[in-house]
């Protein structure tokens, strides 16, 4: 049904560290094996070792530079995928009910049966969330992996989100972010986590933790001692040399 | 926004055929018999091909029938009952008149009445859109039912009330660009706002996260087209407006003029349909390093390809 439910009993989502995250990208090939390996339809790729290589994915790490008023520029990896919106616009656009949100947990997903590849579901989300697979026609997105999360065949460790399992550095985290008391709602309030593009009013349940403030050493500069210019003029029998020849 | 020649062809096909479907519905041309039979071929004709155009951009069209079910929430649910529902009713009205040589008014107003709602509908499916802002705006369903009511008043020789919408209609053409040229900008969606790192500093994107293009470049960062824009949009002007003006004061009004005039208003409609997609500017592209034009000079006007 395309129409949202009024209220979500549990809102899992992720909340990813961009203090923490290095940009390597192996959630995002954690993200396109799992939903390829053991997915009906894969995420298809063309001229995948040609030249001009493009596929579906359904997480992106970007990288940006950002440029405070004063100081050096910092580099920041930034991942994005679905955000599992609360009031998620994906979702009523959709003419068949493909799109939809479910009641219990919030996961916003895509029923491939039903979906048409009208591509109306990306262009209403703000996040580019959504790609259409080029080789099978339909909307895909990030599933929250739950085909994975309430899994009894996979060990219990492994029952949650690839990007989360895979993630070296433990820049993602997933939970439940409807409870206030669960660990990833604590970790956005000690972090003040936030919401992207707040001006949309999607009100996406993924949050983002900024990077820490970068330690400044002020005015002072250890090295600066070592550095003292050498003496130009030379002293004793160079002195001497030097001033006789200069006398010549 | 891509501008897709499948979705184009049919916003302004369909536009056309449900333009001159509300004129039939009003009972003009007044004519009935045989004579009326051609406007209504022309009249199916438009939409049915336009609606045959758009199942061209759909992925996967075997599951097309499953559109009806979202009425209550999606406006291309909607657009398709409506279209569906404007065939019938015009459908019995047209035969009536055909072949019965009676107009049953009631049963035209219901058909224009939904055929209006029909273009309505259209343009809602963009206008709903918070994420392309140009679109998000009255302005959008205002021009779409103009246009059709337009295309419609000239197909059916409808030169005075043609020449008072055609004037509308370039007001509002102008009114659309003037005001939606800012839009981007005025609803504050930046870079900074995108990734959330404006309280550190000014962002830009150092490493696209792929080496080519993927569905969302090719979908919803398209920038070609705006360095024409300018010389495009005088193209349309003088397309959609200028020309039919000229030829529906200057020379007597016929059917023929009104058909010179309403191949040079389907052109230029084309050309200004055109622009609609390729101006406007998805929110998605400040993730993609296409940042809001900023103070000039501050080199962040062009995207980065």
């Amino acid at each position: 049904m395309t129409q949202l439910p009024p209220a979500t009993s549990r809102q899992l989502g992720l909340v990813i560290d961009l203090d923490i995250c290095v940009g390597c990208h192996a959630c995002v090939i954690a993200c396109k094996g799992w939903n390829t390996e053991y997915q009906n339809t894969p995420l298809s790729d063309a001229d995948a070792y040609g030249a001009a290589p493009s596929g579906t994915f359904l997480n992106r790490v970007h990288s940006y530079e950002v440029q405070p008023e004063n100081g050096a520029a910092q580099t920041v990896h930034f991942p994005r995928s679905c955000l599992h919106c609360q009031d998620a616009p994906c979702v009523t656009v959709c003419p068949t009910g493909a799109s939809y949100k479910r009641r219990e947990d919030g996961i916003v997903l895509v029923n491939e049966d039903t979906c048409i590849g009208c591509g109306l579901c990306a262009w209403a989300c703000p996040y580019g969330a959504r790609e259409m697979d080029a080789l099978a026609g339909v909307m895909k997105k990030c599933t929250l992996c739950v085909d994975r999360i309430y899994n009894k065949n996979l060990p219990e460790e492994d029952r949650e989100p690839a990007c989360v399992r895979t993630c070296p550095a433990g820049a993602r985290h997933f939970g439940d972010l409807g409870d206030p008391d669960s660990a990833v709602s604590r970790l956005v309030a000690t972090r003040d986590g936030y919401d992207l593009m707040p001006e949309q009013a999607t009100r996406p349940s993924n949050k983002y933790l900024p990077p820490r403030p970068k330690d400044t050493l002020g005015e002072v500069d250890v090295l600066a001692p070592f550095l003292e210019p050498a003496t130009e003029t030379p002293e004793g029998f160079l002195g001497w040399l030097d001033r006789a020849l200069e006398a010549l | 926004m891509h501008p897709a020649p499948s979705v184009i062809l049919f916003t302004v096909l369909s536009g056309f055929g449900l333009g001159l479907l509300i004129w039939l519905g009003l009972g003009y041309p007044g004519v009935t018999g045989w004579k009326t039979f051609i406007f209504y071929v022309l009249a199916y004709g438009l939409t049915l091909g336009g609606l045959l155009a758009s199942s061209f951009h759909l992925g996967n069209r075997k599951n097309a029938l499953k559109a009806f079910s979202q009425w209550r929430s999606s406006w291309l649910s909607r657009e398709a009952w409506l279209v569906l529902l404007t065939l019938l009713v015009m459908g019995g009205h047209g035969f009536g008149v055909v072949f019965l040589a009676s107009h049953i008014p009631p049963l035209g107003w219901l058909g224009a009445a939904l055929a209006l709602a029909t273009v309505f509908a259209t343009s809602m499916i963009y206008a709903q859109l918070k994420t392309v802002p140009r679109w998000n705006h009255w302005t959008t369903p205002a021009l779409f039912v103009s246009l059709a009511l337009t295309g419609g008043a000239l197909l059916a020789g409808q030169a005075g009330a043609a020449t008072v919408l055609l004037t509308l209609g370039s007001a509002l053409q102008l009114l659309a660009w003037g005001l939606g040229d800012r839009r981007f900008a005025l609803r504050g969606h930046t870079a900074e706002t995108a990734t959330g790192l404006g309280q550190i500093g000014q962002v830009r994107q150092l490493e696209p996260p792929h080496s080519s293009p993927n569905y969302l470049m090719k979908e919803m960062v398209f920038s070609v087209a705006r360095k024409h824009s300018l010389k495009l949009r005088a193209i349309a002007l003088l397309l959609m407006f200028v020309i039919p003006l000229l030829l529906l004061v200057l020379l007597p009004g016929g059917f023929w003029i009104c058909g010179f005039a309403a191949v040079s208003f389907f052109v230029g409609t084309l050309v200004s349909r055109w622009l609609f997609f390729a101006e406007a500017r998805h929110v998605v592209s400040l993730y993609y390093g296409d940042a809001t034009p900023r103070q000039p000079g501050t080199g962040q006007t062009e995207p980065s390809p």
